[in-house]
């Protein structure tokens, strides 16, 4: 349903997007993460036509978004980062006006922009001014305009951002529910949101595709180099000094009233630290896995791709 | 008027008329008109009775309220983050451009229908040309569609309103008095600034008299300020 092919995206000295190639099918919602800045926007904005890229291609349902833009974007449904609202309009102006902007017939506007309204949670704030309405609101308006037209593929720029935990969570059903039939985008910062959502996840840093597979197969993945806490006790600055020289250990720390150390080398490691603390004579008080989630994941390949970057 | 291009115009216009700006930008554009109208037959002691003194005025107070109807157009859509969904819809740009005009150059002729009251008033107290009335309004609204077109493109540049109208009167008014300054070049230039000015055939118009070059030289003005208010969006697509 979306296909991106070598897409690139150059604005001056800066590559924003550089040569990335990945695709969605039909019924998948597939997750868009990176840090601020990794080029989520601009690949979202390329997609939906908005931007002209420098190289590469982007086709929505078959359909080539540079070559054959307006057929393109009908088929599209886009939700910005920053909601797009007429704060003079009515609720219901607005979605009128969009549904017929997109090429809905007048016919069964009425009927679309109600079934919409019904679904986003808006049949009772129609008649309602946009500038009216509070931020929640607004989101769900921005929202109900991405699908009033029932576009086959919708792409959703930070759908939970500003609003609260309730909103959320009426969001994700939304989306759950609109990705039954249909592709579904989402780039979001929110990784919880994402992590329930979506099957897969593509992870973007600096314009870059770093990973991109199932949840589950980056948990794997990631669990290989799992992550262990152990809490001591001993002299400060002699805990730091002796173990932070030890190969694998991410981070010592104080965290009243024991140290904390974190390693992620597997059995040579914790055999090097425990040497260490028979060594100095430092008392091991408890040893546990920390349980990898998405975001770990996420900080570890944006963190490994930066490092990468540098050197 | 059917299809996208009505629709965002109708849209378009519905947002002129809950603007307070626009309100006011039509009843002083009426206001000062009328002060210059009664000012210029008062002064002739109301023995001529034609609409000069309200060309004199409505020459330069056209070009501001075209400044003032279309600053908010693009620029607002831009600042308020809906550009992105206007062009991410199913439209051409230059769709967009001219449903924008239409709605702006809607406006102004309603502000300029609501001067007739000028005319109406000289027909019930005096005895004027009907010819040269005719002509005189046609200029204006010419010259008004011309600066319409150009506040359209200063505001596909803009970042904000304010800055769009900015840009809109300098352009309107540097092409109106570009016609002023022919003896500071040489002649070729001179008469090519001459040729290219708002100015050159305001005059006849004013006279009666309807030459089709001059509507052929606000037309090409607008089409030009229009072409160039599509080009600046589609460049905007590759920043």
């Amino acid at each position: 349903m979306i296909e991106v092919l070598g897409l690139s995206k150059r604005f001056g000295d800066v590559e924003a997007v550089s040569n990335i190639s990945f695709s969605c099918g039909t019924s998948e919602v597939v997750g868009f993460l990176g840090p601020n800045g990794a080029g989520k926007t601009t690949t979202m904005r390329m997609i939906t036509g908005y931007l002209v890229p420098t190289s590469g291609h982007a086709k929505v349902a078959g359909v080539d978004i540079l070559d054959r833009s307006l057929e393109a974007r009908r088929l599209i449904g886009y939700l910005p980062e920053t909601v797009p609202l007429y704060a003079e309009m009515t609720v219901l102006g607005y979605l009128n006006f969009m549904a017929l902007l997109r090429g809905v017939s007048r016919r069964i506007v009425g009927q679309r922009v109600e079934e919409t309204a019904d679904l986003c949670g808006l049949s009772e704030h129609l008649r309602v001014h946009i500038g009216k309405l509070s931020k929640g609101f607004r989101q769900r308006v921005g929202l109900a305009q991405a699908i009033v037209h029932d576009p086959r593929v919708l792409v959703l720029d930070e759908p939970t951002s500003g609003i609260d935990p309730i909103q959320i969570a009426q969001t994700k059903q939304l989306i759950r529910q609109l990705g039954q039939d249909r592709t579904v985008l989402i780039s979001s910062h929110v990784l919880p949101v994402v992590s329930e959502l979506c099957e897969r996840v593509i992870i973007i840093n600096s314009g870059q595709i770093v990973a991109e597979d199932s949840i589950e197969n980056l948990l794997a993945a990631a669990t290989n180099s799992q992550s262990f806490e152990l809490e001591i006790v001993g002299p400060t600055e002699m805990v730091q000094r002796s173990l932070e020289e030890v190969p694998h250990v991410d981070e010592v720390f104080y965290r009243a009233p024991h140290h904390i150390v974190r390693y992620s080398g597997g059995q040579v490691t914790q055999t090097q630290i425990l040497a260490s603390l028979v060594e100095n004579g430092f008392e091991l008080l408890a040893s546990r896995i920390i349980p990898m989630e998405l975001e770990d994941v996420f900080l570890r390949l944006t963190r490994s791709a930066e490092d990468n970057e540098q050197r | 008027m059917t299809g996208r291009i009505g629709l965002l115009a109708r849209r378009e216009l519905r947002a002129h008329l809950v603007m307070p700006a626009t309100y006011v930008g039509v009843a002083a554009f009426v206001l000062l008109n009328g002060i210059s109208f009664c000012s210029y037959l008062a002064d002739n002691d109301y023995s001529d009775t034609s609409i000069k003194g309200f060309c004199d005025s409505s020459q330069f107070l056209v070009l501001l309220l075209a400044a003032l109807l279309t600053m908010r157009s693009l620029a607002e859509e831009r600042s308020s983050g809906t550009w992105e969904l206007l062009f991410t819809s199913p439209i051409r740009d230059f769709e967009v451009v001219l449903a924008k005009y239409l709605a702006s150059l809607c406006v102004l002729t309603v502000a300029l229908l609501l001067t007739t009251f000028f005319p109406v008033l000289l027909f019930t107290f005096g005895d004027p040309d009907f010819g040269p009335i005719v002509t005189s309004y046609s200029g204006i609204f010419l010259l008004g569609a011309a600066a319409v077109a150009v506040g359209i493109f200063s505001s596909s540049l803009a970042a904000n309103q304010a800055l769009a109208a900015l840009l809109s009167g300098v352009i309107s008014f540097g092409l109106w008095f570009l016609g002023s300054f022919t003896g500071a070049f040489s002649e070729s230039i001179g008469t090519l600034l001459y040729r290219i000015s708002l100015q050159r055939h305001f005059d006849d118009f004013v006279r009666g008299i309807i030459d089709t070059r001059a509507i052929l030289h606000y037309f090409s003005v607008l089409a030009i300020f229009l072409f160039l208010a599509t080009r600046s969006i589609e460049s905007g697509r590759y920043r």
